[in-house]
């Protein structure tokens, strides 16, 4: 039994270090003078000052923040109002059409929502950039959005609705005062996942993103196309300190929600 | 006159989601399937389905459900045990969140780094190197795009199995072996069967992705590589014949749709 044991956490740790490895591999080689991913010459901070001083860089990380900050408020507003629609409407069927509806989008590949979206805006006349890339990202995170919110309506008991109303609380107060506050860690998890979905994808963002507007994912993309250059390393090791600090904050909603949502299945 | 208004305000929840699913979920289906029926120059044709059946595009198509499916298992069979071994772990909702970690550095990224590991000189062939196999060409193979591939993936796939095997009661086992059950009859007849819901939820979480997946192709198997996802890529953005990039696009969703069909809807949320 002892062995088994061992021979259990072996395999665990295994797959912990594949799992982390690169992530490192790509830490550890952001201090590399040398220039290159492999012979480790001197320790040198050259490669974050290269990052600092890239002021096309630099803006690239702004307009990835605005998009995802903005499209994930957006989505969520639109997300909670069609969790909201799905839960007041009685029959099933609708039920269950506006929830595979809803779902259509979350198994979608990537691909075939970003070749999608861009026949839709070339034909809408929606110019390829900023607007294009927000709109999609919204569109991508409503859905999740709503799976975020809708098992925590589905929760709550339907006698809190009709105690407010027999005690003549307005549609409005009913809302702010009743519903928001009891799906509120539904919201932030929601609010949560389509932040981090809208700051990791590339591939939809790659289709409508056109000329000169352009995210973290997609520059990335085009720089470790030409082959490698450390200074990718180095923005690499402050992202993961920035998405560390998120994590950090989406664990401690989600053990205030009790249980740790699934993470979908896209990319 | 209060019940008009109260479906008013209900009314009023449902249009901006409507409009999300009318612009952002049917009208992008409707258009690729209208799309699909235009050739390069604007013209109404079917040529783009017949081009779809010739053998070099069956192929492709073979080729993009072969690596899926390799990708898939490969997943699966590392994910499994690691789903079950963290179930039986101290803090276990602490290692699961570990594991989830890596999806949350930007999937670009972790692709880059592979550049750098399976490069000439980089950390797979030294250890080959000590090894005594020497060095070997890994970059732009078949096994580096699929290696990276399960990579990126694992974590999609404990995460589904490893509910499902939470969820599964221990009364059940401790039945299964007082009953004179071995430990492997009691993991192939009774913990297994059980959690096949999650087995397939996971197994649709990287099956459909993988068919599409065109940045690891271009980066790590270096155009070797051709998936259906790379394929619609290269018709939408390089070549600009949109019409067999959608025809392209509507047999990927017709493969989705079979999918999504027989592993059953998706549990989520849970």
């Amino acid at each position: 039994m002892k062995k088994h044991r061992t021979w259990a956490n072996l395999y665990l740790i295994v797959v912990f270090i594949i799992l982390y490895m690169p992530i490192f591999y790509l830490m550890y080689y952001s201090f590399n003078s040398g220039g290159t991913m492999h012979n480790f010459k001197t320790f040198t901070w050259e490669w974050y000052q290269e990052v600092f001083h890239d002021d096309r860089l630099l803006i690239i990380v702004l307009n990835t923040l605005v998009i995802a900050l903005l499209s994930a408020a957006i989505s969520t507003v639109v997300g909670v109002m069609g969790a909201l629609a799905i839960y007041y409407v009685k029959t099933w069927r609708v039920k269950n059409a506006l929830l595979a509806l809803n779902n259509v989008l979350i198994v979608s590949p990537d691909v075939i929502i970003g070749a999608s979206f861009l026949i839709l805006f070339t034909i809408a006349g929606v110019k390829l950039g900023f607007i294009s890339v927000l709109l999609s990202h919204i569109a991508f995170s409503v859905p999740i959005v709503v799976l975020m919110v809708l098992p925590k309506l589905e929760e709550m008991s339907p006698t809190l609705i009709d105690a407010a109303r027999d005690l003549g609380a307005s549609q409005w107060h009913m809302l702010s005062k009743v519903i928001l506050p009891f799906i509120t860690p539904g919201v932030f998890a929601g609010f949560f996942m389509a932040l981090t979905y809208s700051l990791d994808d590339f591939a939809v963002t790659f289709f409508v993103t056109g000329n000169g507007f352009s995210t973290l994912s997609v520059e990335i993309y085009s720089r470790a196309r030409q082959g490698i250059s450390l200074s990718i390393n180095a923005l690499s090791t402050l992202l993961f300190l920035f998405t560390a600090l998120l994590v950090v904050g989406y664990y401690f909603i989600s053990q205030k929600s009790s249980r740790l949502y699934g993470i979908g299945g896209r990319k | 006159m209060m019940k008009a208004m109260k479906s008013n305000v209900r009314n009023a929840y449902l249009i901006p989601y409507a409009l999300w699913i009318i612009l952002f979920v049917v009208a992008p289906i409707l258009l690729i399937l209208y799309y699909s029926f235009f050739d390069i120059e604007g013209k109404w044709t079917f040529e783009n389905y017949e081009k779809f059946l010739t053998p070099i595009y069956l192929k492709m198509t073979l080729n993009s459900f072969w690596y899926a499916f390799l990708i898939t298992l490969f997943s699966l069979l590392v994910a499994y045990p690691t789903a079950y071994l963290l179930t039986k772990t101290k803090h276990k909702q602490l290692w699961l969140l570990l594991i989830i970690l890596p999806t949350w550095v930007n999937l670009l990224l972790k692709v880059y780094a592979f550049l750098g590991i399976f490069g000439t000189f980089g950390l797979a062939n030294a250890i080959l190197k000590t090894i005594g196999i020497g060095a070997k060409q890994i970059l732009f193979t078949d096994f580096s795009f699929i290696f990276v591939s399960v990579y990126i993936f694992i974590p999609f796939m404990v995460l589904p199995i490893f509910n499902a095997l939470e969820e599964l009661n221990p009364s059940l086992i401790d039945a299964a072996r007082d009953l004179g059950a071995s430990a492997w009859t009691t993991f192939r007849r009774v913990v297994f069967p059980l959690t096949l819901s999650g087995v397939k939820a996971g197994c649709q979480a990287v099956f459909i992705p993988s068919l599409s997946l065109f940045m690891i192709t271009r980066l790590i198997a270096g155009n070797r590589v051709i998936t259906l996802g790379t394929a619609i890529e290269e018709h939408f953005l390089v070549t600009q014949d949109w019409g067999m990039g959608a025809t392209i696009a509507v047999f990927l969703m017709l493969a989705m749709a079979v999918i999504v069909g027989m592993t059953g809807s998706r549990k989520r949320g849970k």
